[in-house]
This record gives C-alpha cells, sequence and structure tokens, in this order.
C-alpha cells in the first residue's frame, strides 16, 4: 500500500497492519504539512487530547494543554494558511521518529481498536529546535470502510514542564 | 559596566510622562535592580491559601527571584519563609508543594526547622557551644518573609521594612479580588484545575502592559480569533454556539467595543479594563447558578455581583486576575529576557462545576503553550524584545490619550484604549524601585 494515498479497508475489520499502517501515515501527514488530509482522518466527534498531568484521567475539571474537537482543529489548520497568522511567519516544521505503534486492543463488536506508540517529535522554526519525547495513544474505528480516530491521546514524558510555543500538531 | 546602582535620579529618569526607555525591558542591570529594590518594596503575590490547607502543607514560589516557602504552621496561621536553609543555604524542600509534618529537615545536615521557621533541633549540637552561636545569623532558623498578608485567601507578602502597608499599597483595586470570591455562593475559593506554565522569552513587564492593552487584540489576534469568526460563520444555521466559539470570538471585538468597555486606574499601578462590560459579558448561563448565588446572597446583591464583568485587574508589580472565570496569571521574572508565567485557575465552591469547566477552557485556549491565542502574543512579545536593541529609537512610546494632569487622579474610570494604565504602571516603578535609594 502506498504511504501516499489512503487505501480503504480490504476487509470488514482492520488488521494489524492496517492499524499499524494509519498510525504511521498520520505522522507522516503530519511533518508533510497536509494538514487537510490529515484532518479528513478525525471523525466528526473526535478529540485530540494532550494532557498536562501525568496519568491525567479527567479532560474535563483538570486542565489539559489540548483538548479540541474537530471544530478547533480544524481551525488551527484553517489558522495555520492565515495571511497574518505572525507566529508562522516563518513557518514551524515537525519531524515525527515514531517506535513501530503496538495494537494493545481490538473489539471488532464494538468497532474499537486502541493502539500505542512512542515516539520523539521535533518542532522547529527560525533557529530554535526542540525535542519532546510522547506516546500516542489512538482510539481508532471503522466508519463507511476507513479508518478514523476518535480519540488522540499525547502523554509528553514532561508534560508539566513550563514550554515555549507549540505550534504544530504531534 | 554600572549605570544605575545606587543612582535614583539615572532609575527615575527611564520613566518619562509619555515614554520609557527600553533599558527598562533590556538592560540585565535594571532587571538586577528590580530585584533588589522593586520586588522586595512591593507586596508581591505568594500563593492561595488553598494550596496550604492542613498544618505543615508547603508551596514553593518566588518573590521576584528569590525562592520562597508559604506554610500553614501548627497553629492554623500561614507563615512566608525563605526557602534556604540558614546554615549553607540549601533548598529545604524537594518538591514544589507537600506536607512537611510537624518540621522541616534540610537534606543536607538534618538542621530542622518548625513550620514557623524556627530551629528545633541540630544534630551534634554540642560542637556549636562557647561559639557564639546564639548570635550567628543562623540561629533564628529559616528567615521569615515579615510582612505578610492574606487578603480572603490571597496571600501578599512583602520583603523589606520600607514602602507601604498593605491598605495602602493595594487601596481600593481590592474589589476586583472581593467580586472574584463573591461569585462563590460559599465567599470562598479553592485552586482547582492544574496550573498552566508557559516559558516566554521576553521581558515580565511587557506581559504585565499587554494586560491593559486593548488596541491590539483585533490585530495580533485575526489569526486565531479571526479565524474561529469565519469557520464559525460556516456553521449551519440554528446550530448552538460552542464554548470555545463564546470564548474566543469577542476578542476580534472592533475598537468601539474596547473604547466604551473602559479603564479604571488606581494608585501603584493597579487597574482593570472592562469598567461597563467585556468580553466575558455574554457567556451563557450557567444552569442552576444564579438559583445558588439568590439563595446565598439575594437576588438584587448576587445581580450586582454578577453583573460586574472586570477584563483583567493587574495588581502591581506582577500578577493579572480575571474575576468573571477565576483565573490568576502570574509572570515571575528569570531574567530581563525571561519570564515564566503560570495561569492558576479557581474554582468557586459550591457552585456547579461547569463553570470550572469553562474556566479551564479558557485557560487553555488562551494562556497554554499548545494555545493559538497564545502564540500571537509570544510572538509580539518576542519581536519586541528583540526589536529594542535597534539604536534607531531608545524610547517605548506609551502616549495613546496622555493628560498633563493625570499623574494626581486616582480611581478614575477613562477610555478603554488609554494607555494611562501602562503610564501608571511605570510611576509605580519608579516609585518602589527608588523607595529608600
Amino acid at each position: 500500500m502506498s504511504m501516499l494515498a489512503e487505501a480503504p479497508l480490504k476487509n470488514a475489520v482492520p488488521t494489524d497492519q492496517e492499524l499499524i499502517d494509519f498510525v504511521v501515515r498520520e505522522a507522516r501527514l503530519i511533518d508533510q504539512q497536509r494538514f487537510d488530509e490529515w484532518l479528513d482522518m478525525y471523525a466528526d466527534d473526535a478529540f485530540y487530547w494532550m494532557p498536562l498531568e501525568w496519568n491525567q484521567t479527567d479532560p474535563r475539571l483538570t486542565c489539559s494543554l489540548m483538548y479540541e474537537d474537530k471544530l478547533l482543529l480544524s481551525i488551527r489548520v484553517e489558522r495555520l494558511k492565515g495571511a497574518r497568522t505572525f507566529s508562522q511567519k516563518p513557518k514551524s516544521r515537525c519531524h515525527h521518529v515514531l517506535q513501530t505503534p503496538q495494537v494493545d486492543s481490538r473489539d471488532t463488536a464494538a468497532n474499537s481498536y486502541v493502539t500505542w506508540t512512542a515516539m520523539h517529535y521535533v518542532e522547529t522554526r527560525l533557529e530554535e529546535q526542540t525535542l519532546y519525547a510522547a506516546w500516542a495513544t489512538h482510539h481508532l474505528s471503522v466508519e463507511n470502510g476507513r479508518l478514523k480516530i476518535k480519540l488522540k491521546r499525547v502523554d509528553l514524558i514532561n508534560c508539566d514542564a513550563a514550554f515555549g510555543n507549540i505550534q504544530l500538531f504531534m | 559596566m554600572t549605570r544605575y546602582a545606587g543612582n535614583a535620579e539615572a532609575l527615575r529618569a527611564l520613566v518619562r510622562e509619555q515614554e520609557v526607555h527600553r533599558d527598562v525591558y533590556v538592560s540585565e542591570e535594571v532587571f538586577q535592580l528590580e530585584m533588589e529594590h522593586m520586588f522586595p518594596n512591593s507586596w508581591v503575590y505568594v500563593g492561595h491559601d488553598s494550596q496550604v490547607p492542613n498544618p505543615g502543607d508547603y508551596f514553593g514560589t518566588t518573590i521576584g527571584t528569590q525562592p520562597v516557602l508559604l506554610v500553614r504552621h501548627t497553629d492554623g496561621k500561614v507563615h512566608v519563609l525563605h526557602n534556604r536553609c540558614p546554615h549553607k543555604g540549601t533548598r529545604i524542600t524537594s518538591e514544589t508543594c507537600g506536607n512537611t509534618g510537624k518540621f522541616f529537615r534540610c537534606p543536607y545536615h538534618a538542621w530542622s526547622f518548625k513550620t514557623d521557621g524556627s530551629l528545633l533541633a541540630i544534630p551534634l549540637k554540642k560542637g556549636y557551644e562557647n561559639t557564639g552561636f546564639e548570635q550567628s545569623h543562623a540561629a533564628p532558623g529559616m528567615a521569615p518573609v515579615r510582612h505578610v498578608r492574606n487578603y480572603r485567601g490571597f496571600v501578599f507578602a512583602k520583603i523589606n521594612d520600607g514602602g507601604l502597608d498593605f491598605e495602602e499599597f493595594f487601596g481600593e483595586s481590592l474589589s476586583s479580588f472581593d467580586n472574584m470570591v463573591d461569585r462563590s455562593p460559599a465567599g470562598q475559593l479553592k485552586v482547582a484545575g492544574g496550573v498552566l506554565r508557559y516559558m516566554h522569552n521576553c521581558n515580565w513587564k511587557m506581559l504585565v502592559e499587554n494586560q491593559t492593552d486593548t488596541c491590539h487584540p483585533m490585530v495580533a489576534h485575526e489569526s486565531s480569533a479571526g479565524t474561529v469568526v469565519e469557520v464559525w460563520k460556516k456553521a449551519p444555521p440554528g446550530t448552538r454556539k460552542p464554548m470555545a466559539v463564546e470564548i474566543i470570538a469577542p476578542f476580534m471585538s472592533p475598537y468601539e467595543f474596547f473604547e466604551n468597555m473602559g479603564i479604571r486606574i488606581w494608585d501603584n499601578g493597579h487597574g482593570h479594563t472592562g469598567v461597563h462590560h467585556s468580553i466575558h459579558s455574554d457567556y451563557s448561563a450557567v444552569p442552576g447558578y444564579f438559583e445558588k448565588m439568590k439563595a446565598a446572597y439575594g437576588e438584587e446583591r448576587a445581580k450586582a455581583i454578577l453583573d460586574e464583568n472586570r477584563h483583567n485587574t493587574v495588581y502591581f508589580p506582577n500578577i493579572m486576575i480575571k474575576g468573571p472565570i477565576q483565573l490568576l496569571r502570574h509572570f515571575k521574572p528569570i531574567a530581563a529576557n525571561k519570564t515564566l508565567v503560570e495561569s492558576w485557575t479557581f474554582q468557586l465552591v459550591d457552585a456547579p462545576d461547569m463553570l470550572l469547566e469553562r474556566t479551564l477552557m479558557y485557560n487553555r485556549l488562551i494562556n497554554a503553550p499548545t494555545s493559538i491565542v497564545g502564540h500571537d502574543d509570544l510572538e509580539m512579545y518576542e519581536r519586541a524584545q528583540e526589536g529594542l536593541h535597534s539604536n534607531g529609537n531608545e524610547w517605548v512610546n506609551l502616549q495613546r490619550l496622555y493628560s498633563p494632569d493625570e499623574a494626581e487622579q486616582t480611581n478614575v474610570a477613562v477610555n478603554g484604549t488609554s494607555e494611562w494604565p501602562m503610564r501608571h504602571q511605570f510611576r509605580a516603578w519608579s516609585k518602589f524601585m527608588t523607595v529608600g535609594m
């Protein structure tokens, strides 16, 4: 399967390899700044969650670095294209290095698949290059023959540190 | 080369009626003098007493760049101690916050101290006999910050004996704390939700000034708030407005909105935007909240409390609070060009959880290092921090709506786009920088 185009699933139930390819493809789309295609990997009711607290369980009454629905994610993507987005003049670039995603659970009856991926993420702008270490947990489901992200949770190893701007997506 | 140490005239000359010299932002020497004079001469925010609810609870923070501990003593009283062992200077606590039990124990040589700082015990005490130890700097124990005041849960401390007493320093500005606390049906706040920390490569005063700068939102935040407005326009008619849109969209309000909302100016650099209305005025009602307020205060008083919509209240030198959403931002100086921003959120005791949920959403959408609105601001601060090194012009202009008689006035409400609050902040800066110099 080509990494460039998203292929529909071969069968109704995704294989482990199809789950892994999907997670790897997501990181690649971010690195290549193909944000519209990236956003299309998310279900309409999806959330992107980056906890502020180690082992955080509550995104509602505990603060997070990000807890965004698809509307907010699409606002971020639109903002990156804006003519007056000064913090992106010049633009940031990023780079993911993933360990092979592990399939943590498969629940075909509930249409729910969870993967866990250790990664290093580098974001760079101007002279600054910053390295982040994180684990990404993807909750996936099949919609109309395609995998979609229901929840992506990014746990930074130093989630409670004082950061400068983190402008793109892990 | 020192230009300013011990030279009150040179320091005063940095602040003119309508402009300030760039050295107040870029000079490391001026920064050191702020730490030696301006911060110790001012009442500086330490923390909220709900962070140390039980005897032995402590919380470590800074006054300027000096490490201090907020601690609850066995008698229930809150103390502020310099966080250093009187022996070798070791920082006493290893975690930012926790409970130390009945005493602090230095991890280096096991000197121990009561939770009011006084010396409890030293191992091998005989070794100090006949050495004149009682007269030493170490004998009293961990040095307390002598001037401490707990105002409705908010703890302030002043290191120096000079300067003003608490009431004189804050005066009528305390009404913004009153309003924030009164928004709880129980008249009580509690730190909740975790603290967001955001590192800024710029001078701390740029952040303080920005809290009353109402000419920047529709320009600098066009990228974030403007995009929200544009994306939201495409939603199908009749879609319920999400909380996130309610929070971010008002940043795009036109100049007239900010002109009419007004700014109030108090003595000593304090003041608030949002005299008549603010960007927080049109939030949806939270189910069940007004009923609780009415039961606690009566309808008329409950309405009066909730009709206040102060936007940002600046407390000189380095905090800002948002009463309507119970948020406090602490601009902690690290170097002339480095500032740690801590954004603290509060729960209104006995109010619905949805209020805390909104506060936390505001915090992560506006104040997080991962927030798009925060990116807009930090980009401008960092560009200013760099641009000020240009020799083309050594002065920063703060002239907007200047009036020659304004220095003598206090507790006035003026046009919401005036730079009067910033001029007032620098008048206070000049005053507390040179007290006793």
